[in-house]
């Protein structure tokens, strides 16, 4: 790898992303012990998994149906035979002193997830879990450490993309892209915080326009979307500094601890590099089968990505709303949900543009991170609501008044508008209103004739107060126009 | 000596189902003798001799009769000691039991007791066990061969009726020949290696090591009757079910010698004239002898020991001390891995976890691991070329007849050699029998007969007829336990 030293200091990030995600399958990659959530230590293991003698691996055939959709997701190319290896090392996380990986036949390589390219998708297991006591919480330093068998040989697949990424906040937005595509596929839980879902990334930077690549350093290990953008952030500025003063990145592990921001080097396992791979001889080969793939075929679900360009397409959403709902797939089945509903009973059909934006912000607003279904606002009432407001039979104020109390209480929204007396003037009382306000006031009046668009303020401040915000705002600006003659 | 030693196993078996023989008598007879063991044959005996009483169903009705069975102390059996001959498995008790142990038993051959090998079954002496050598009832200041070495001294000085080890280069081959016994290495996949403790897992198959051709291909039969075990995804079904071998004659067989193999410098003169008076057998029973080559087979050696430490190296990573087995406290997590496994490996297996680590290591992986595997391809290739011309393949077993305690003990050079001609056959993956031929200064000489893989059948076919052509003579062997130590009092 070369150093850059150029004059002109512009650098560009280039960063690659290494996703280990835990598969939902009911037992583990190489034997039969369920999957652990959680529970007492050491109560899911078995011979297998604790690597006693004699014991050997057996594939997990539902963590290769998996790692098949989602090499399918991932339009990825097959290895017609690829084959499992046994990576090197000693730690007491791992009972075998090797880990069974893939090397360099992976399942599947060469594929693409919106503008990133994919390098490769392999299958191998998980190491057990390491508890440190005392210290830091990190090994160095503390006073011992206990082993938990229960996540060892949990099946993962291992992602790797190209380093087709420039920016720290790219990387987060395409990987909650991936994470959408995993949950979509039902293979995961994609937690990251619990781990289900591990990102690595690779960071290096260039002179902006080169093509050639900087020494790259390896983040591990952050555990949420933020903490890898601030980590790739911080490693960027952190690189940048070192290249202003005419220094030399060295391709090193580093861990990003957030809470204080700093990068530091890892030592311990990850110190040898010489892993030794070889062919695992206790497997054969896997070779997918002509069956194998078509089941793996037929139970892909529409993807994400596939979901926010048919939004695009069929109901004219903007592309970020498109991708906000169809990324979080239980905000675009919310809202296919509400949509389908329709709007009030025999109103006009639903306005998908105003139905995603009421979803995508004021629904999210009020229910958070989580599967709006669960909240108390069903989707019918939030079509509902939204048709009323597309009729122009309540104004948006009022609505959000109402959204308020759904997420609150639950219930419908025409009986909530009823109960509060919160639906919009009728138009008689409306006209009148409006005349009042205009003969009140003359100032503003003047101004408005005047061509000071401000004061049209005071009149609209008016007609609301008078009704209690009962009234469109839009609505009576253009009466209050029509009435002065400005149409 | 009862007269139900005299009785071949299959024999035994025949009499208890037909009910001429109690099944009983037969575990006591052997269970008294392994008792008495002097030949460090036995690590391990059960405290209670396994149930064969005469009431007892199962052992009169299944087809093997109840008669016992010494199991070489690489397989997990559930409880018991299981040590591989290491100090580092020194009061292990596995959790589970290996499926060959666990088929022979519901076959009907209860466990006798586990055998003395070499530590984790390298070596071809015996001589590496953590445990103490094992004598030859041929020549008590003889090696029995290894590493399967307690289970074939103990089934030629009739301490038990019949035995399973393991063969990975020539473990059951080698030791049967060097105690005139019988012994199979199957076709590679044909015997699930499910709780057998790994050695070199691209090789390592479990295999009888019985007194007559037909105790072996009975005990084989039972070892693969439950078929593909699910357990072990190496393992196949045998596209046919094992025949008990019955033709007298070889019309019509066309069998190849090679000469890389038999007319080597390494090959001892007595072992060669062994071997050509068995050839001349063969064509007066109707075989047509032809000469094939396997032209990379003097290779193998090499080859074999680059592959087989390579996988040794990570299989025996496991053995760390943070989970079973000797545990060396100590204050760090290296201090414990170094501790342990220096005072847990003897030198043999040190060494090969030394060779193997270095033959992975980046920058020799071509050179070594890469190399050995391309002549791997090279070997199984030229086997299948002659078996274009052949039905079988036959080479001698060993180079030599069993040799003195201690002779090799300081080269391991010329302790590898021992597996010359039967290393091959491992590479290729193939089935192999060793039969004894002959004697040669009062030493048994084995013939070892190789067919196509899931060839067992048709091997074990020609092995009998030609057993019964040579009528070897394994009483010499069965001699009274305590013989030795009362011999060595007497000095």
């Amino acid at each position: 790898m070369t150093t850059i030293t150029v004059a002109d200091r512009h650098y560009e990030p280039v960063i690659g992303l290494e996703i280990h995600v835990q598969l939902k399958t009911r037992t583990k990659m190489f034997c039969g012990c369920a999957l652990s959530f959680g529970e007492e230590a050491n109560t899911r293991t078995c011979p297998v998994c604790l690597g006693h003698p004699g014991t050997l691996p057996v594939p997990n055939a539902e963590a290769i149906h998996f790692a098949l959709m989602i090499g399918l997701a991932l339009e990825c190319r097959l290895a017609p035979r690829s084959i499992f290896h046994r990576k090197n090392y000693f730690y007491p996380d791992l009972p075998k002193g090797y880990q069974i990986s893939q090397y360099d036949i992976p399942l599947w390589g060469h594929g693409r997830l919106g503008d990133v390219r994919i390098h490769r998708v392999h299958l191998e297991e998980d190491a057990a879990k390491l508890v440190h006591a005392g210290g830091s919480g990190r090994i160095h330093g503390a006073e011992a450490s206990e082993v938990d068998f229960n996540r060892g040989g949990t099946p993962l697949v291992e992602i790797v993309t190209e380093p087709d990424l420039t920016a720290p906040e790219q990387a987060g937005e395409w990987l909650r892209l991936l994470r959408a595509t995993l949950k979509r596929l039902g293979v995961s839980d994609v937690n990251m915080e619990e781990g289900s879902v591990r990102c690595d990334a690779n960071v290096s930077i260039r002179p902006a326009g080169t093509a050639d690549l900087g020494t790259k350093t390896e983040l591990k290990n952050m555990n949420s979307f933020r903490f890898l953008e601030r980590g790739i952030a911080a490693e960027i500025a952190r690189q940048e500094g070192i290249l202003h003063n005419d220094g030399e990145v060295v391709q090193e592990t580093l861990h990003y601890d957030p809470a204080t921001g700093a990068l530091t080097p890892l030592r311990s396992k990850e110190e040898a590099h010489d892993y030794r791979y070889f062919p695992e001889p206790d497997l054969v080969p896997l070779v997918p089968t002509v069956e194998m793939l078509n089941r793996a075929r037929a139970a892909l679900p529409e993807l994400p990505a596939a979901r926010a360009e048919r939004f695009e397409r069929e109901l004219a959403l903007p592309p970020e709303t498109a991708r906000l709902l169809a990324f979080r797939s239980e905000l675009a089945d919310y809202f296919e949900a509400a949509l389908a509903a329709g709007g009030a009973d025999g109103a006009a059909p639903l306005d998908p543009r105003a139905l995603a934006s009421w979803v995508t912000v004021e629904l999210v607003a009020r229910v958070g991170e989580g599967d709006p279904a669960e909240s108390r606002v069903e989707p019918e009432a939030l079509g509902e609501l939204v048709g009323m407001v597309s009729a122009r039979s309540i104004s948006g104020s009022a609505a959000k008044e109402v959204l308020d109390t759904l997420a609150a209480e639950g219930g419908r929204p025409a009986a909530i508008v009823e109960q509060r007396g919160l639906g919009l003037a009728a138009a008689d009382e409306l006209e009148a209103i409006v005349d009042r306000a205009i003969e009140q006031n003359a100032d503003a009046v003047e101004k408005v004739r005047a061509g000071t668009g401000k004061a049209m303020g005071a009149i609209v401040g008016a007609v609301m107060r008078e009704t209690k915000g009962r009234a469109d705002g839009g609505e009576v600006q253009r009466m209050v126009r029509e009435r002065l003659g400005l149409g | 000596m009862s007269d139900v030693l005299e009785l071949s196993a299959a024999r035994a078996a025949e009499l208890v189902r037909a009910r001429e023989l109690s099944p009983g008598e037969l575990v006591s007879t052997y269970r008294e003798r392994a008792e008495r063991d002097d030949l460090g044959a036995f690590l391990w005996l059960p405290d209670e001799p396994p149930a064969g009483d005469d009431g007892a169903a199962t052992p009169s009705d299944a087809p093997l009769g109840g008669v016992p069975v010494a199991v070489k102390d690489i397989f997990c059996v559930e409880g018991t000691p299981t040590t591989a001959a290491s100090r580092i498995l020194a009061g292990y008790l596995p959790p589970y039991t290996a499926t060959a142990v666990e088929r022979l038993a519901s076959a009907g051959a209860p466990m006798l007791g586990k055998t003395n090998m070499d530590e984790f079954a390298m070596g071809s002496s015996n001589e590496n066990s953590a445990y103490g050598s094992v004598r030859n009832p041929w020549d008590r200041e003889r090696v029995p061969g290894g590493s399967s070495g307690g289970s074939a001294a103990a089934v030629a000085a009739g301490l038990a009726p019949w035995s399973i080890g393991t063969d990975t280069g020539g473990s059951i081959r080698q030791p049967a020949a060097l105690c005139g016994l019988v012994g199979l290495k199957p076709t590679y996949g044909a015997v699930s290696r499910y709780g057998m403790i790994a050695f070199a897992s691209s090789f390592d198959q479990c295999g009888p090591i019985a007194r007559d051709v037909t105790d072996a291909a009975l005990l084989f039969g039972a070892l693969v009757a439950g078929g593909r075990d699910p357990c072990d995804a190496t393992s196949i079904d045998l596209p046919e079910a094992v025949e008990l071998p019955t033709a007298e004659r070889l019309d019509g067989m066309r069998v190849g010698v090679v000469p890389e193999l038999s007319e080597a410098a390494a090959i001892e003169p007595g072992v060669k004239d062994v071997f050509g008076a068995a050839l001349g057998r063969i064509e007066e029973l109707g075989g047509a002898v032809e000469e094939v080559s396997l032209p990379h087979s003097e290779h193998g050696l090499s080859a074999y020991y680059v592959l087989a430490p390579a996988e040794a190296s990570a299989n025996l990573a496991r053995y760390d001390g943070v989970r079973f087995g000797l545990r060396a406290e100590e204050g760090d997590l290296l201090s414990l891995y170094e501790r342990t496994r220096a005072e847990g490996f003897g030198p043999e297996v040190k060494r090969r976890i030394m060779l193997g680590t270095y033959a992975l290591s980046s920058g020799y992986y071509e050179a070594y691991y890469g190399r050995a595997q391309r002549v791997r391809t090279k070997i199984a290739e030229d086997f299948a070329a002659a078996f274009e011309r052949v039905d079988v393949v036959v080479t001698p077993t060993s180079p030599s007849a069993a040799f003195r305690l201690g002779e090799r003990t300081d080269d391991p050079l010329a302790m590898y050699m021992a597996d010359y001609c039967t290393v091959p056959m491992s590479l290729a993956g193939l089935p192999a029998i060793s039969i004894p031929a002959g004697l040669s200064d009062g030493l048994p000489i084995g013939f070892q007969i190789t067919g196509r893989a899931f060839s067992e059948s048709r091997i074990l076919a020609a092995a009998y007829a030609l057993e019964r052509a040579i009528d070897f003579d394994l009483a010499p062997a069965r001699r009274a336990p305590g013989f030795a130590r009362a011999e060595v009092a007497a000095r």
